[in-house]
């Protein structure tokens, strides 16, 4: 495992360097994986990593890019939008060779065009957007300040909205909250994994069991 | 309709807390869960809102999320059961 950098473009026209996470031996198979988002990227990022290191061990090749504005990124995630990721996933699938591609979670929304798909319990964004915006209105509470769900979805579009620690622009939110997983993809539900999903934990969490299920579908469907 | 609701919650809380198997068997009305486990935080209690939804099949809004439903199993078991029955 070893980190490595590649170039990102940006919505402005300018490259940024962006950190990922590779196993890359230089081998036939490579998988790109497109990590779940915001918060449930923090719960997921040791399953992914663990996934990682088991598709290694069998001979495949992988990578994990940070998005702009997220993880180890300099970015400004408010500065970021929704064709700018699209730009930057398939920026990063050519860059590392990728032959297959894995989304997880929300990550299934920007997994790029043109090649084989995998998408783990693929989220919506509405779904994603309305999590984190009862988290924000249980904190306001919390510190005496009553909000309400109506004022904030109305806000968001066009003046953008901090959620659960995570500043999202006006153009981001507008472009985002209608999407969906691409159906074209194929979905890994967790019953196949077995378990419980982790990103459900309140706190980060791992399980050997399931990275080993997760990487097992990916192995036989790389190598097949 | 009661069992289920309290066989589904316990499920639920197992899954959203990383219980070990039959842990959650053990609950009764008093558990104390939320302001008795620190890691519960608002993302926490907003998924566990948000499972709740989903597998119960109920809608709940921000206004009707207070302390006292969150406080115990009992407690969140009434509040769900109250949805279920008037869903």
């Amino acid at each position: 495992m070893t980190p490595a950098s590649w170039p990102c473009p940006l919505p402005d026209g300018d490259i940024s360097q962006e950190y990922a996470l590779a196993f890359d031996g230089g081998r036939e198979h490579r998988l790109l994986i497109i990590p779940a988002l915001f918060d449930e990227g923090n719960r997921l990022r040791r399953l992914t990593v663990e996934v990682m290191r088991r598709l290694d061990a069998s001979g495949i090749d992988s990578v994990v890019p940070d998005l702009p504005g997220c993880n180890e990124s300099l970015q400004q995630l408010e500065r970021q939008n929704v064709p700018g990721w699209f730009e930057a996933t398939a920026a990063a699938a050519r860059h590392f060779g990728a032959t297959h591609v894995l989304g997880i979670r929300g990550g299934c929304l920007f997994t790029p065009q043109g090649l084989p798909t995998w998408h783990y319990v693929p989220a919506k964004a509405a779904s994603i957007l309305r999590q984190m915006i009862r988290a924000r209105i249980l904190a306001s509470r919390e510190a005496g300040r009553e909000e309400v769900r109506e004022r904030l979805s109305e806000m968001a579009p066009t003046s953008g909205i901090e959620l659960a620690g995570y500043r999202l622009g006006a153009d981001f939110y507008r472009h985002f909250e209608p999407m969906v997983p691409d159906p074209a993809a194929t979905v890994i539900a967790q019953e196949a994994i077995g378990g419980s999903g982790l990103w459900l934990r309140a706190e980060p969490d791992e399980d050997s069991s399931q990275a080993d299920a997760l990487a097992a579908v990916l192995a036989r469907g790389m190598t097949s | 309709m009661s069992n289920d609701t309290d066989l589904l919650l316990r499920r639920i809380l197992t899954d959203v807390l990383g219980l070990k198997p039959g842990q959650a068997e053990g609950f009764d009305a008093d558990t104390g869960l939320f302001g008795h486990l620190p890691e519960l935080d608002s993302m926490a209690v907003a998924g566990l809102l948000t499972e709740l939804e989903d597998r119960l099949d109920i809608v709940i809004e921000d206004d009707e999320i207070d302390g006292e439903m969150l406080e115990t199993f009992g407690g969140l078991l009434t509040f769900a059961e109250a949805k279920r029955a008037g869903a």
